[in-house]
């Protein structure tokens, strides 16, 4: 397999792989917003404070990595921050996959929408306000998705009870 | 690309009597052209769509929330679930994840099988796509003649894994059992017969006018769309966007084989329907290749503590009888990490992304399904066209509910 080498940590990352256009991207627009990155298992993570989504999305958007694959989130409860929101992102052009990651603290969840970048975030947002309770500031509708508008409560949060609240 | 940036899609519900000449109708979930529970509320001036909304949950499962509860391998059963007309495509996809999370090797052979399965399933999905396709524009001819063929693939899945449509074939760290010794007999019969019965198919829709002008020009989607809207697949590809994860970012060995991916720049019903004809011939190539050079040897990897025993084995040796009490009650521990793993499934881009914290069952299954996204297209495809227009785009971007609802 062509995944052995592994970076934990930014300055591992930074140190590892100096040349990937993400990377270089995201230090030239501002380093400070990279929080923590990882290249594991073949997969570049590169987690971004949670303000400056929508920022560090354009960025590289406009380094080559044109096409919004996914989002969604993972509910580490009980531990702080609670939600990791996984943007994932391919580039025609260099042909690879990146992941960028928000961490978020459990009371009221807020983050940008990247819908203004990547139009093709509306569904993938809203399915993950509708499941996790998170919010998308600027989304053009954020309404439930899956479950029914009256819905109580969001199913994929871990402290969800799994047959439901009775 | 930046006429379509920060454009609003989607916007709100399409509300009674924000304008007194327009009508609302609702399109599903009960529709026969809606290929199943999809509600598509259309905003109509006449006959002229003005807006398209589609709402969907209407088959929604928790999928991703059972996931959470089962053990790893448990998973692959629930994967046939989502993309109900190609559940190789799925299990490929989860097994690919769960693997890399392993860091698990797969035996050559294993690799070549399920790229030969996930042809086999491109084959099927395509077939009853272009049945119901056919069958939605008022040509019910073809559905009889894919269903004919797709019948004889469905025959095959039903010896090699004895199911027909909910395989379950794949398994974390190969297949679940030898193909039957019949197998490679019947796909080489079937691939050798399949190209004349695709020329078949074109016979009776290529050169029908009806058939064409009702594709032609209609559901024009262009390559900045397809790309801000997530769009992938036949659909990408039919506006003109060449890219195919199978040839760009290889995975299961699909390096080692040759086949073309068709692209056309037109972005109307008529260019999908072009491409999804080519990409069956490719697929049969690509089958023909797997059939030739299938590598000799296990297809299951060397790992007793992941891959359950063979029947035999675990009957007569006691270290396996072990293995696969341990397996079957407490599965087994998968490394603390995340993968994304995505394949090109017959509808387009199918991601998996799987987290685990260290434990026997997975933290979080999120699965990107192509489908999904493709819907938020039909808004931009449909728009000023007519109402009829509607089934046309619907049956030409191939979606399935059960991967779009989960």
């Amino acid at each position: 397999m062509t995944e052995a080498k592994t970076f934990i940590g930014k300055t591992a990352v930074l140190e590892g792989l100096a040349g990937n256009p993400a990377v270089k991207a995201v230090l030239a627009w501002n380093p400070e917003a990279l929080l923590d990155a990882k290249f594991d298992r073949g997969e570049l993570t590169l987690t971004i404070a949670a303000g400056q989504i929508r920022a560090a999305a354009a960025t590289v958007q406009a380094a080559g990595y044109n096409f919004f694959e996914d989002v969604t989130a993972v509910d580490w409860f009980p531990s702080s921050p609670r939600f990791q929101l996984s943007y994932h992102i391919v580039s025609h052009s260099h042909k690879e996959r990146i992941r960028l990651a928000v961490m978020l603290d459990g009371a009221a969840p807020t983050v940008e929408s990247i819908t203004p970048v990547w139009p093709a975030a509306n569904f993938y947002e809203r399915e993950v306000f509708d499941l996790f309770g998170i919010s998308f500031e600027g989304h053009p509708n954020l309404r439930r998705i899956m479950m029914p508008d009256d819905w109580q409560g969001h199913p994929l949060r871990k402290d969800y009870p799994v047959e439901g609240y009775r | 690309m930046t006429e379509t940036i920060g454009r609003p899609i989607l916007e709100a519900p399409i509300a009674q009597g924000a304008h007194d000449q327009h009508m609302i109708l609702n399109m599903g979930p009960q529709h026969p052209s809606m290929h199943g529970v999809l509600r598509l509320v259309v905003e109509i001036d006449g006959e002229i769509v003005v807006r398209l909304y589609p709402e969907i949950g209407y088959l929604h499962t928790g999928i991703e929330k059972t996931c959470e509860a089962k053990f790893y391998h448990q998973v692959v059963p629930l994967t046939d679930r989502l993309d109900y007309l190609s559940p190789m495509a799925n299990n490929l996809c989860y097994c690919l994840a769960v693997e890399r999370l392993l860091s698990l090797e797969i035996p050559e052979k294993a690799e070549w099988l399920r790229v030969l399965l996930s042809e086999l399933t491109r084959l099927n999905s395509h077939l009853i796509w272009l049945g119901t396709h056919a069958m939605d524009i008022g040509a019910l001819t073809v559905f009889l003649y894919t269903f004919r063929e797709r019948e004889e693939i469905l025959r095959i899945f039903e010896g090699l894994a004895g199911q027909r449509m909910m395989t379950s074939y794949f398994r974390i760290g190969g297949l679940s059992m030898e193909p039957p010794l019949d197998f490679f007999d019947r796909v080489q019969g079937f691939i050798r017969t399949f190209p004349e019965k695709i020329d078949e198919y074109s016979n009776l829709l290529t050169g029908n006018p009806i058939f064409k002008g009702r594709l032609k020009g209609v559901g024009m989607l262009s390559a900045a769309d397809a790309i801000a809207l997530g769009v992938t697949g036949p659909n990408m590809r039919g506006s003109g966007v060449d890219f195919d994860l199978r040839r760009d970012m290889p995975y299961s060995s699909y390096e080692k084989f040759q086949f073309k991916v068709p692209i056309a720049t037109e972005g109307d019903c008529w260019a999908r329907y072009e491409i999804r004809l080519i990409e069956m011939r490719e697929s049969v190539k690509i089958i023909q290749q797997a059939l030739d050079g299938m590598p000799e040897g296990p297809i299951k990897a060397d790992a007793p503590k992941i891959v359950l025993p063979d029947r035999e084995k675990m009957k007569t040796q006691m270290e396996a009888l072990i293995h696969h009490f341990k397996i079957v009650t407490e599965g087994f521990a998968v490394p603390a990490g995340e993968v994304y793993q995505g394949i090109e499934s017959p509808r387009g881009q199918m991601g998996y992304y799987v987290v685990s914290d260290g434990t026997a069952k997975p933290y979080r299954v999120h699965f990107r399904n192509p489908s999904f996204a493709t819907l938020q297209a039909v808004e931009t495809m449909c728009k000023g066209r007519m109402l009829a227009d509607v089934v046309a785009v619907v049956g030409s971007i191939d979606i399935v509910l059960g991967e779009i609802d989960r």
